[in-house]
């Protein structure tokens, strides 16, 4: 808990990637799921891609977990904590969180416990739907996730 | 974080895009035997398979599933994709709602991702300087010495987002367009919620232009030659010539002003643009058809709209563009760092347009959708952030599509790009070594185009710039990463 033990630490879940891609929806799935979990102090939402006016939501959370789907890397999920790090790309079509991250510190004064959650997918095609081993990582690490959320699984399978 | 490789075997390395590496960017600079620059080429992996995505699609799908192809301009092709259906359809003009909310939209996503590369990706180079240091030149960097840019950045493009939202009905996959019109009008309460913020938002994009003149003001001649060759140039304009990012003609101009190509409408855009394809780039090369594969390049984006345009129809940015073409001299505004001081004109100008349509009871019409006679074939096009984006469908009889073609800006920007990346090489490469110095500049240069990356799959573990530098045997001297 960051604060008070009275009230539960706020949550901020954003799933990335494009689910017109294949295992490139592995991001925006989790955040689907834990969306339509409806926990008051826990926010998902699913992107594209991670976006400058992010740094706002995630500077009113407590926690924030990125996720997204992963190339390279084991299977079915790594985890790993994320600080503040600025960097400049040659596009605007990478944003990593990292950089969110330092905006939000820099520009809200706020600096939330964060981790990445990187999802291995396998295929990243113009194909709609997961491939199958995706989809078991995707259950791994929704179940990792809600765990680490404090969510029981009978909920998460209701 | 930059990690430097050097290679002295005298073999070349193929990175090969065919890989699942999309979102890198891949520089090959190549020697001649005297040692001297011969040419650089900026490779970048284009979409690859969306023909078959969108094959078999019934036509009215398309523009949602277009939305799926870029991360940064899903409302581009939203709105491309649905103008090309609307010919599909029969429809040759929407209803004044239809119109208007498009526009509204259009000028909203504009305004959010222009402000994304002015902010997050220009502002580092422009405002630290291209040699400051790599820890610091970023946009974090630029708050601490400039702390008003962080909430410029961050609420102009979160008031696009609200204007997209707020026209599409949610944040991601906005569902505004269906062939013929619109799915719904704007309620009062959207509008009025923009109406509170909108003259703000003008003030900072003001602001904006006059922190980036300060920086021109200061740095005349690298402003003037970094990156930078004349060029033709191409965009839409309105029938009247004047700037219209949604609808219009297609013209083309050369270097010193004269019309290659004006009046030309989507569906002949074959007649004047052909599409070449090259060995060594999954990228097509488009070129104006009567100049020729070697003198028919051309450059598109804000840059190109605001030579194209004979003026700009809001005050605001019409005194801004007239004070941008004095850099000219009497003539076009040829620097490529001058892409920069154009995209800040486009977002005030997108801010002026959104004002006007928000104060524009055609918003809250009802009559949303025309129906006409079916056809075979529609084309589109449309300004987007980056520049002239075309849609290009055929449907058969049973309303399914049968074919597919987009040319995308950063395509029609391919050899302006690989040019701008030359003239850095000339300019900036000492001996065989690819510095830190090299490599930022070539950054700088490609960042003034901010190419797309087919960037809508950007999953973890491949996103850096490789440079590598190749004798006149094809052998790699040298390569450096930026990751």
């Amino acid at each position: 808990m960051s604060e008070t033990a009275a009230r539960p630490d706020r949550v901020l879940v954003i799933g990335y990637g494009n689910p017109g891609r294949q295992d490139d929806g592995l991001g925006p799935a989790v955040a689907v799921v834990i969306e339509q979990l409806g926990r008051h102090h826990i926010a998902a939402f699913e992107a594209y891609q991670l976006n400058i006016e992010d740094a706002i939501d995630i500077a009113r959370h407590d926690i924030v977990w990125f996720v997204d789907a992963s190339l390279t890397g084991p299977a079915p999920y790594a985890v790993r904590d994320l600080s503040p790090g600025a960097s400049i790309e040659f596009t605007s079509h990478i944003l990593r969180p990292e950089a969110l991250l330092a905006i939000a510190r820099q520009v809200f004064g706020a600096t939330p416990e964060a981790h990445l959650l990187a999802i291995r997918g396998y295929c990243f095609e113009f194909v709609e739907g997961l491939t199958s081993g995706a989809t078991d990582n995707l259950a791994a690490a929704i179940s990792m996730l809600t765990e680490r959320l404090g969510i029981v699984e009978a909920e998460v399978l209701a | 974080m930059s990690d430097i490789q050097t290679t002295r075997a005298a073999r070349k390395i193929v990175i090969d895009p065919v890989t699942r590496v999309e979102g890198h960017g891949k520089v090959t600079i190549k020697l001649n035997e005297a040692g001297d620059v011969e040419q650089a080429r900026f490779h970048i992996v284009e979409f690859r398979g969306f023909e078959r995505f969108i094959q078999g699609r019934m036509y009215w799908e398309v523009p949602v599933i277009v939305q799926r192809l870029c991360g940064i301009c899903p409302v581009s092709h939203h709105l491309c994709a649905a103008k090309a259906m609307d010919v599909v359809a029969g429809v040759d003009e929407v209803t004044p709602t239809a119109d208007k909310m498009r526009r509204l939209m259009h000028h909203g996503q504009i305004l959010q991702s222009n402000a994304v590369n002015v902010f997050h990706l220009a502002s580092p180079d422009l405002l630290l300087g291209f040699d400051a240091p790599v820890a610091t030149r970023n946009i974090v960097g630029v708050i601490e010495a400039f702390p008003e840019v962080g909430k410029w950045a961050i609420f102009i493009r979160k008031f696009g987002q609200q204007v997209i939202e707020a026209t599409g009905g949610r944040r991601i996959h906005p569902r505004l367009c269906i062939p013929g019109g619109v799915n719904q009008n704007l309620s009062v309460d959207h509008r009025d919620s923009l109406l509170k913020d909108i003259d703000q938002v003008i003030k900072w994009c003001e602001a904006a232009l006059e922190l980036h003149k300060s920086f021109v003001a200061s740095h005349r001649d690298l402003y003037a030659t970094f990156a930078s060759f004349p060029s033709s140039y191409m965009s839409l304009v309105g029938p009247d010539g004047g700037m219209d990012l949604y609808d219009g003609t297609l013209k083309a101009i050369t270097a010193d002003g004269k019309p290659i190509f004006e009046g030309v409408h989507a569906d002949h855009y074959r007649d004047v643009i052909i599409e070449e394809v090259r060995s060594w780039s999954y990228m097509k090369f488009p070129h104006i058809r009567s100049l020729g594969r070697d003198d028919g390049w051309y450059r598109v984006g804000p840059l190109a709209e605001l030579n194209c345009c004979a003026f700009i129809g809001t005050p605001i940015a019409q005194t801004a563009r007239q004070e941008f073409m004095t850099l000219g001299a009497g003539g076009l505004v040829h620097a490529t760092l001058a892409y920069h001081w154009a995209r800040i004109v486009n977002m005030i100008h997108c801010a002026e347009i959104i004002r006007e349509l928000l104060h524009d009871d055609d918003l809250q019409g009802t009559d949303l959708v025309l129906t006409g006679d079916r056809r075979p074939e529609g084309m589109a096009l449309i300004e987007a952030p980056r520049g002239t984006l075309l849609h290009h469908y055929t449907v058969d009889e049973h309303d399914q599509v049968t074919g597919a073609n987009l040319i995308v800006s950063t395509t029609n920007n391919n050899e302006a790009m690989n040019r701008s990346v030359t003239k850095v090489a000339i300019d900036y490469l000492t001996g065989k070594e690819i510095t830190e110095a090299l490599l930022n500049h070539v950054e700088v240069a490609i960042r003034a185009y901010d190419p797309c990356l087919s960037c809508a799959t950007h999953a973890l573990g491949d996103m850096p710039l490789i440079v590598t530098l190749e004798d006149a045997d094809g052998a790699v001297i040298a390569t450096r990463v930026k990751q």
